[in-house]
């Protein structure tokens, strides 16, 4: 067994877990965080992809399924469930999913939201062109990604204003 | 507080209402599911295509730590049944058994032989390297034309034969229209060609999972299905438990596009494995398992040929297929090629019709529905001909079109397959896709392109599609021997506060049922849209239903949805009329309420009726105290929605690499309840067919291994690999339905398949190139140029 101990949107855990314990396997399966899936087995789906800090404590998205748990010690991770604010407030990229359905079944959705904060951290502005570049990592079967590249660029529109997009809570969503 | 409604659901872009849960990772699919002692079920599969099992130990698996139960097909041979087949297509098909563990023989690469049961997944998966399997090898079945030659090796050798079935519609025997021979030998121009559609994976994005609770009264069946009532039946039928004893429920599910329209082995060996051990058991496919077990689709020789006269008017169509069933049958498997059968006629008038299909069996996975099931296989194969049909005329391919389709002022139409297409208006959709993409100019730029001979030549591909959805009229799904109807069922409750529960038998996996379907209750009963809730998927509630396949859910469930609203207006009718002190018949409903007749503010809402039968102390005599309504519907027709997709291509000559340019996708899929959720089929779908054309396809190797069988080399396109659409629609409400609507789950996928090979062809035709086979690779582009200039 190995020790860990890591901080999961937010909360800080700290396990002994078989050393070949994929993150996702312990993210879902040791901490009940199923909200990240698994949808493939060789890395190419994204649908697992999670932010997680690296050295410099600067936050970067991996597919869970190919890092090792062991390898998330003494980080930070963020998926989906851990995007939003403490209060319930959606993620503007969150937020744009809804506005412009860029999701149907949603099972790649988490993975591709995680990406698609990743994708802005690094562009905040990015082309169409370059969406669908940065994007290419991660698999939707439902939508033809039209929508998705719709969402992350608007969701980089309202980044760049003040407008009060990420204020907006899940129950309002729901609504 | 009676509610009026300003503005009329249907029709409105709204937002989903499942959104909340999927973007906050508040999900429940089957793989979430976590039960009190739940076991981890894991299967060996086959590693070979063909073999007699000569012997196979569990043993040593059963004394790995944490291993609980081991069993293979030949424990369990009494009690595991066949798997189910609900489309015996003819009298004489052959229906081989369809153990869920082989017993004693394996016919494909990745067939279950064995299951070990264990305390967690992991220990499961690393008991299969204990369990010592030695096959004696039989001859692999690949090649369909050579595996119904005399003497070809068979996959099953009882059957004596490779042939499933051979199913046959003559327009002459039929009795709709004339005898192919009189086409044929009257014809001025005979255009003969054999197509190939590649086999496919659905590649739904949740892999299949399963839980079986053996723990209650009810055995409780989770399972990534999209047929929750269908598999519910099933099991009572093969394994004996009472149907009322079973509950199956099919919370969130992540896709499926057809491949998880079927009643599969892993249900059965986990239903088994709970059994065996008396407690909750679990099964999760990796990517892997699934591409090599969960069924694929298409696979089929396309043998089509046209009769014409001259001047390009269609006198017959004939075809024949040969059809890969794989190694065995799935629920509809030999079904898929019969719901293209009704379609290679299209949207054009013809007077001759034959089509034969050949089912037959081979050493792979066996094949069933893929989106579209039938339908975008004959539809590439006619619109891939017309416009070979317009290069021997010498017209273009819109004109050869325009010169063969029902005009608007024909419909209803009776077609040469016997089906009546109740609406349309394939000039409309046509005339809105030329303008959208600018087809005269683009026409122009290819000439001038041609004529300079540019490395990159630009092509343009039409297709004019229709298809038939809606599935489907219980009385012509038994003709065509389907072994169940093809109503759905809807239920409408309004609680005492007027919030309203409707429980839909269609069973939704990414379509957007709780949005669409709240809003035709809102409209219909002139509620909020946010007081209702859809409820479907789990038979506890949703006691019946049909779920959900074939562009179905709306045209057919929707209407069901409709009748039960009906049913709640006429119970509330009279009590509304004694809230008002009046007659039921001086009553009107409008703007969401019961309104008197000339004084239109003495009203009362539903809501207000539900509150007064909640209470039921003041109703007239002899009222039931309810609102609550149930409905079936059993369509009377098909649907039938078309379109216009146009595609603009740019070839490299050089490398044969392509990339689409534009894409112009006009579809009529009749009154549109909410535009966003069409859109998104519309380009969920036609990313699909352009999938087809351009990227993928299951290969086998000559020993019958899959040789892509993971996404690392089945290439499912990124967003990086596909284009923007451009996507508008014209509306011909259908006049088979009091809603209009037509369906739109299916449409782009049949449509876009051929526009893009068509354009593609079209770049080359300079060349000599008239044909390239799919997908169409840079290397096949370049192969097909290559050859056409040597």
């Amino acid at each position: 067994m190995a020790r860990i101990s890591l901080t999961v949107d937010g909360v800080r855990y700290a396990d002994d877990i078989p050393p070949r314990t994929l993150l996702v396997h312990y993210l879902r399966e040791q901490l009940g965080k199923v909200g990240t899936v698994v949808g493939c087995d060789t890395s190419n789906c994204g649908a697992c992809t999670v932010l997680m800090t690296d050295p410099d404590g600067r936050a970067r998205g991996v597919k869970s399924c190919s890092v090792l748990a062991v390898q998330a010690d003494g980080r930070a991770v963020t998926t989906v469930e851990g995007l939003g604010g403490p209060d319930g407030a959606l993620h503007p990229v969150q937020r744009a999913f809804h506005e412009q359905h860029a999701l149907q079944c949603g099972f790649c959705t988490p993975g591709m939201i995680m990406a698609a904060v990743d994708l802005l951290s690094d562009n905040p502005d990015p082309t169409s062109e370059e969406v669908r570049e940065g994007l290419e990592g991660n698999l939707c079967r439902c939508t033809g990604y039209q929508n998705i590249v719709r969402a992350v660029l608007a969701a980089a529109a309202a980044a760049h204003e003040t407008a009060p997009a990420t204020e907006s809570s899940a129950e309002e969503v729901a609504a | 507080m009676t509610a009026t409604v300003s503005e009329p659901e249907v029709g409105r872009a709204r937002r989903r209402k499942e959104d909340a849960r999927l973007i906050t990772g508040r999900t429940l699919w089957t793989e979430n599911i976590t039960l009190p002692g739940m076991l981890h079920l894991a299967i060996l599969r086959s590693t070979v295509a063909h073999a007699r099992i000569a012997r196979i130990d569990v043993s040593a698996a059963l004394e790995r730590e944490n291993v609980v139960a081991a069993f293979t097909g030949a424990d369990v041979k009494d009690v595991q049944g066949s798997l189910p087949c609900a489309w015996p297509v003819t009298e004489d098909i052959v229906m081989p058994g369809h153990p869920p563990l082989a017993v004693t023989e394996v016919r494909h690469v990745g067939e279950a032989v064995a299951a070990v049961v264990a305390r967690d997944r992991s220990s499961a998966l690393d008991a299969l390297e204990a369990i010592e399997v030695e096959y004696d090898m039989l001859p692999p079945v690949l090649d369909m034309e050579a595996a119904l030659a005399d003497g070809a090796p068979l996959v099953h050798s009882d059957s004596g034969t490779n042939k499933c079935y051979t199913w046959v519609f003559d327009s002459a025997a039929a009795g709709t229209g004339s005898d192919i021979a009189e086409a044929q030998n009257g014809a001025e121009v005979v255009i003969r060609r054999r197509y190939i559609q590649q086999r496919l994976v659905p590649a739904f994005m949740e892999p299949r999972s399963v839980i079986v609770d053996p723990t209650s009264n009810q055995v409780t069946i989770w399972s990534a299905t999209q047929i929750p009532h269908i598999l519910r039946v099933m099991l009572a039928l093969i394994t004996g438990e009472p149907e009322h004893r079973i509950r199956v429920i099919a919370p969130d599910v992540g896709g499926g596009f057809g491949g998880k329209l079927q009643v599969h082995a892993e249900e059965f060996i986990t239903y088994l494995a709970a059994q065996r051990t008396g407690k909750p058991v679990k099964y999760t496919e990796t990517r892997s398992d699934s591409m090599l077990s969960a069924h694929h689709g298409r696979d089929q020789i396309q043998d089509i040929t046209l009769y014409a006269r001259r001047d390009g008017t269609l006198t017959g169509i004939d075809v024949k297929l040969i059809a890969n069933m794989g190694a065995y049958l799935g629920i509809v498997t030999p079904g898929v090629p019969l719901l293209g059968a009704f379609m290679y006629n299209a949207i054009y008038k013809v007077p001759a019709y034959r089509f034969e299909c050949t089912g037959v069996f081979t050493t792979t996975t066996y094949t069933d529905a893929y989106r579209g099931a039938g339908r975008p296989e004959a539809t590439y194969a006619i619109e891939r001909t017309m416009d070979e049909l317009a290069v021997e005329i010498g017209v273009d391919p819109l004109e050869i079109r325009r010169r063969n389709w029902i005009t608007h002022e024909e419909f209803p139409y009776t077609t040469v397959a016997g089906l009546t297409y109740d609406s349309g208006n394939y000039e409309a959709a046509t005339e809105k896709a030329t303008q959208l993409l600018g087809y005269a100019e683009l026409r122009a730029e290819q000439e001038r392109r041609r004529a300079s001979g540019d490395r990159v030549q630009l092509g343009i591909g039409v297709s004019t599609y229709t298809e038939m959805c809606g599935l489907a009229p219980s009385r012509i799904l038994g003709a065509l021997r389907y072994g169940a109807g093809g109503w759905e069922q809807a239920s409408v409750r309004v609680l005492p506060t007027g919030k309203v529960e409707l429980v839909t038998g269609s069973s939704p996996h990414g379509q957007g049922h709780d949005t669409a379907w709240s809003q035709i209750v809102a409209d219909q009963l002139g509620v909020a849209f946010e007081d209702v809730e859809v409820l479907h998927g789990d038979t506890r509630v949703s006691h019946k239903g049909m779920d959900t396949y074939g562009s179905r859910s709306l045209t057919v469930g929707g209407m069901a949805i409709v009748q039960a609203c009906e049913k709640v207006l006429a119970k509330a009718r009279p009590v509304a009329a004694h809230l008002l002190e009046c007659s039921p018949e001086d009553l009107e409903f409008t703007d969401g309420s019961f309104r008197v007749r000339g004084t239109p503010d003495a009203a009362k809402s539903v809501g207000e009726c539900a509150l007064a039968v909640f209470a039921a102390h003041n109703l007239p005599d002899g009222i039931e105290p309810t609102l609550d309504a149930d409905a079936t519907f059993d369509p009377q027709n098909f649907s039938f929605p078309h379109g216009t997709h146009l595609c603009a291509v740019d070839v490299d000559t050089e490398t044969g690499e392509t990339a689409i340019r534009t894409y112009v996708a006009v579809d009529d899929v009749g009154r549109v309840v909410n535009p966003l959720i069409v859109e998104g089929q519309v380009h969920g779908g036609v990313a699909q067919g352009i999938a087809q054309a351009l990227f993928e396809e299951a290969v086998y190797d000559a020993d019958g291994n899959l040789l892509n069988g993971s996404f690392v080399d089945y290439t499912v396109p990124s967003s990086a690999d596909l284009p923007d659409i451009v996507s508008d629609r014209t509306e011909t409400p259908a006049t088979s339905n009091s809603l209009g609507v037509k369906g739109v789950g299916e449409a782009g996928t049949i449509a876009s398949t051929p526009a893009v090979v068509n354009a593609i062809v079209d770049a080359l035709r300079p060349y000599g190139v008239s044909d390239i086979r799919m997908p169409c690779t840079p290397e096949r582009v370049w192969r097909a140029l290559k050859e056409a200039r040597s």
